[in-house]
């Protein structure tokens, strides 16, 4: 018996069911202001942990930024030296693909920015990022999923669903347009005669489980057409990462596949030796910065399209801590990344790190929202309004305005 | 209700408690407890006793976690590869050799510290086996219940990996039907928690050691605790709770292999640690008794309201509901505050609320639940690892590895997705391999007798081969869903 991806009566058939799931329990009334031609594609990776934006974009224009820093502050000297963006802001050397799209007009850094959220807790921190809601105790949706759900219903990226990379999607795509997820194989598959029993046996007892069942094995059977995924493991974090992002690209890539995706990526509550141009840090945003490439080369010709927007629940303490790492804190830094993005520039308000501009004396101040980046970006590569995206993807965000320009 | 009185000779209502509140039905399981489904659960907390077994203590772990990478450092020092002694000639020679036989360049065998992989397979297979000799489980659905409150992660590095099997043996198992607060001061002082949290590092700012070496708090133990462990974030704490809990928990540390201040790779509170004097949490102030300041705290936040409610809407969510029914809350809260967290009581409390008995499946297995259920219905013990891990690493429930210390999310959501189902029916088909001659007739009615829908006995009747009738039994909604 042929593995269920190869077998042609089963992709019909499973084909035919994930139709049945698209279809939509309601049509939006309004009227969909198009964006033109562009066939877009939105990815978001969510850093859980809470990213250190000062040491991934370093101020080191601010002359208060070594004093806090101590030992793990960058520098343009040195071994591994930080790479300048402008006068005052330098990447970390771990991410020299981020500064070659930078330079190409393909990247844009977001500072001192945030969600409304200040108490540093991550799992309410990361709810609020997800879920979009002000506040956290919302987390039945998260704001991707509602975003599709203001495309009108025959629209293309509404159709295709949003897909969640991983074992179970993260928060931030769940809710009620179709998700369907997808990660790096460690099983082997199954035979396609035994899906169907039970597929047969989940419509007469259990259609929710079945919904379920057929829509991972669609995307399944999207991802081998689409070429073999890597499915070794092994190589560490910044590997996986780039697995994942390998993974994600092939799936949004295809003309059948889903438009918007959501990744997450694990392990950046660096508490403890954090490191500054070398270490913990620095290999973790050396997989972030691995991730772009195999985005761009993965998205091949729809890179030109693509808009990679990278989050994080809140930022560290401005001070490096007792054990030269750094605690929770507020303002971090956010990427935009992909030929759609109108790049090269660093985006910020800046606060400073006086002791009295910190916030709390603790943390980097947030002036930018990283709502109103998100309104920005989807406002130009999905032409929804600015009501909408108030009203039912970042609710009760109406003085949230957003930003304009981030996409070419 | 699923067995009240009345309806206690029903097997149906039997097979889901025993998925609910235990490890599955198997064998003589549906017949032997048909009588007093309720009794049949609750002996796991008469008779609790939790063995060590032949596993070695966390210290005796560390200990040889730190010798072994004494041996493995000298080992490296002395490797007589050309590449490694960075001896030009010899490394020229072996470059040129190289380029011509067009091969990369080679590399002597690291020698490695293999102690971390080999403890946690040990403490894997261990943990799979207590699972498969449980009676109903109920127990050890606790035991992992608490484990996950009180999370650590082996991804944190070599300590965690070799020790969070013995934290799980050492902090939570002699609790899971004694005092909250015992477990409590248990799990927040194991070397496991106190390195996955970073306390170690953590170091008073006035204390001696932080005078002399201007290093000072790390926070990161002290917030979990009051945001995971006791009070919840919405418990009514704010950011100078948080650090004044960290001042007071300085000093709890692991003892170096020197063993100045205790057995090496024990917990100990080493004074020149700890930020001196009086600290002030949750408005009360605690006078500085060393050691005593961190239990007079615990035992505090352990009789906090917040900390009642926390754990009681857990527990609920845990094995009823994801979203738990008020009422059944509320009573678990009661009984944890009037008992001053007596988890025995606690226990009892949710084995005699009606709501828990509820006929609607409202949860499904975790993948733990699930990959244990399975193997213990198909009843042969695991020959290596793999057969335990490859599934729960694939399912996402890798064992003592949540992604944060906020453990794997407990809700029927998380679980029930397009890649999880579709990974669940990769793992039962794989599952099902073991099942060799078994007649999965006969598992169907050993696991859910009458609970098997006429769907669920046709299909797999029907099935093609063995092996295939139990993978469709174990993918059966009846099997899935609890």
């Amino acid at each position: 018996m042929s593995d269920l991806c190869e077998n042609n009566v089963s992709r019909r058939a499973l084909l035919g069911a994930a139709g049945a799931l698209f279809a939509w329990s309601f049509v939006p009334k309004f009227a969909y202001a198009a964006a033109g031609a562009r066939d877009a594609r939105f990815v978001c990776i969510v850093l859980r942990g809470a990213m250190d934006g000062l040491s991934a974009v370093a101020p080191l224009g601010d002359p208060d930024y070594v004093g806090l820093r101590e030992s793990i502050a960058l520098s343009t000297e040195g071994r591994t030296p930080a790479l300048p963006l402008d006068g005052f802001f330098a990447l970390h050397p771990a991410m020299p693909n981020l500064l070659r799209l930078y330079k190409v007009g393909q990247a844009t850094v977001v500072h001192a920015t945030s969600t409304g959220y200040r108490d540093r807790s991550h799992f309410d921190g990361q709810d609020v990022l997800e879920s979009g809601q002000p506040g956290p105790g919302r987390t039945e949706t998260g704001w991707m999923n509602r975003l599709l759900l203001t495309l009108p219903a025959g629209e293309r990226i509404a159709q295709r669903g949003a897909l969640g990379i991983g074992p179970v999607p993260p928060l931030i795509v769940r809710g009620r347009a179709p998700v369907t997820g997808w990660a790096p194989a460690i099983l082997p598959k199954a035979k396609e005669d035994l899906a169907q029993r039970i597929l047969d046996l989940y419509d007469a007892r259990d259609p929710e489980l079945g919904a379920q069942l057929r829509s991972g094995l669609e995307t399944e059977h999207l991802a081998s057409r689409m070429g073999g995924m890597a499915g070794q493991s092994g190589g560490g974090a910044a590997a996986a990462m780039r697995r994942v992002a390998e993974g994600a690209a092939r799936l949004v890539n295809a003309d059948d596949g889903p438009r918007i995706a959501a990744l997450a990526f694990d392990g950046w509550d660096t508490h403890a030796n954090e490191g500054g141009a070398t270490g913990q840090l620095a290999q973790l945003l050396g997989g972030l910065d691995g991730a772009f490439a195999a985005l761009e080369a993965g998205l091949k010709d729809r890179w030109a399209d693509t808009v990679v927007m990278v989050v994080t629940e809140f930022g560290r303490t401005a001070r490096v801590n007792g054990t030269v790492g750094t605690d929770h804190g507020n303002g971090t830094v956010a990427f935009l990344v992909g030929g759609a993005v109108k790049g090269g520039r660093v985006i910020a308000d800046w606060p400073g790190l006086r002791p009295e501009n910190l916030f709390e004396r603790r943390d980097l101040r947030p002036t930018t929202d990283i709502r109103s980046v998100a309104k920005g970006v989807l406002s130009d590569l999905f032409g929804i309004t600015a009501a909408r995206l108030a009203d039912d993807v970042f609710p009760g965000t109406p003085d949230l305005k957003p930003i304009q320009g981030l996409v070419a | 209700m699923i067995a009240t009185e009345a309806s206690s000779k029903d097997s149906a209502n039997i097979a889901l408690a025993l998925a609910r509140f235990g490890l599955g039905a198997r064998g003589n399981d549906l017949a032997e407890s048909r009588s007093d489904v309720r009794g049949f659960l609750s002996q796991d907390i008469e008779g609790w006793r939790s063995a060590q077994g032949h596993l070695q203590s966390t210290p005796e772990i560390l200990a040889a976690l730190q010798q072994e990478n004494r041996r493995v450092e000298l080992a490296r020092s002395l490797r007589t590869s050309p590449y490694d002694r960075r001896d030009g000639a010899l490394l020229a020679r072996a470059m040129d050799e190289a380029d011509a036989s067009a091969k990369p360049l080679p590399q002597a065998e690291a020698p490695r510290n293999v102690i971390p992989q080999d403890t946690y397979r040990d403490e894997v297979l261990a943990r799979t086996q207590v699972a498969l000799e449980a009676k109903s489980g109920f127990a050890e659905r606790m035991v992992w219940f608490w484990s996950n409150h009180f999370a650590v992660s082996t991804s944190k590095g070599n300590q965690i990996q070799s020790t969070a099997g013995a934290f799980e043996r050492e902090a939570i198992r002699p609790h899971v039907f004694g005092r909250f607060a015992d477990m409590l001061f248990a799990a927040e002082t194991h070397p496991a928690m106190i390195y996955y949290l970073d306390n170690n590092q953590s170091i008073g700012p006035n204390s001696n050691a932080g005078l002399k070496q201007r290093k000072g708090l790390n926070e990161n133990l002290a917030r979990e605790i009051l945001e995971l462990h006791t009070l919840g974030v919405s418990g009514g704490y704010g950011q100078t709770d948080v650090t004044s809990l960290a001042r007071v928990i300085t000093g709890w540390t692991v003892a170096g292999p020197e063993g100045k201040l205790g057995r090496p790779g024990s917990s100990i509170f080493n004074v020149g640690l700890h930020e001196p004097g009086e600290h002030r949490v949750l408005g009360a102030y605690y006078p500085d008794y060393g050691p005593d300041q961190t239990r007079d705290v615990f035992d505090a936040l352990a009789r906090h309201p917040s900390t009642a409610q926390h754990i009681a809407y857990k527990m609920a969510r845990h094995f009823v509901a994801d979203d738990p029914p008020p009422t059944l809350v509320a009573r678990l809260r009661d009984v944890f505050l009037e008992t001053e967290g007596d988890l025995a009581e606690l226990s009892r409390a949710l084995l005699d609320s009606p709501e828990a008995w509820a006929p609607e499946t409202r949860k499904i297995r975790t993948p733990q639940e699930f990959v244990f259920g399975a193997l213990r219905l198909i009843g042969t013990p695991p020959e290596n690892l793999w057969v335990v891990v490859s599934p729960l690493n694939a399912l996402g429930h890798k064992l003592w590895d949540p992604p944060g210390p906020n453990g794997y999310p407990d809700t029927a959501a998380h679980w029930a997705t397009p890649e999880g189902m579709k990974t669940r029916f990769y793992a039962s088909a794989r599952l099902a391999q073991r099942a060799g001659r078994l007649d999965p007739m006969e598992l169907l009615e050993a696991s859910l007798g009458d609970y098997a829908s006429k769907e669920t006995r046709q299909t797999v009747a029907r099935a093609e081969s063995r092996q295939q009738g139990v993978a469709l039994l174990l993918m059966a909604p009846e099997f899935q869903r609890r």
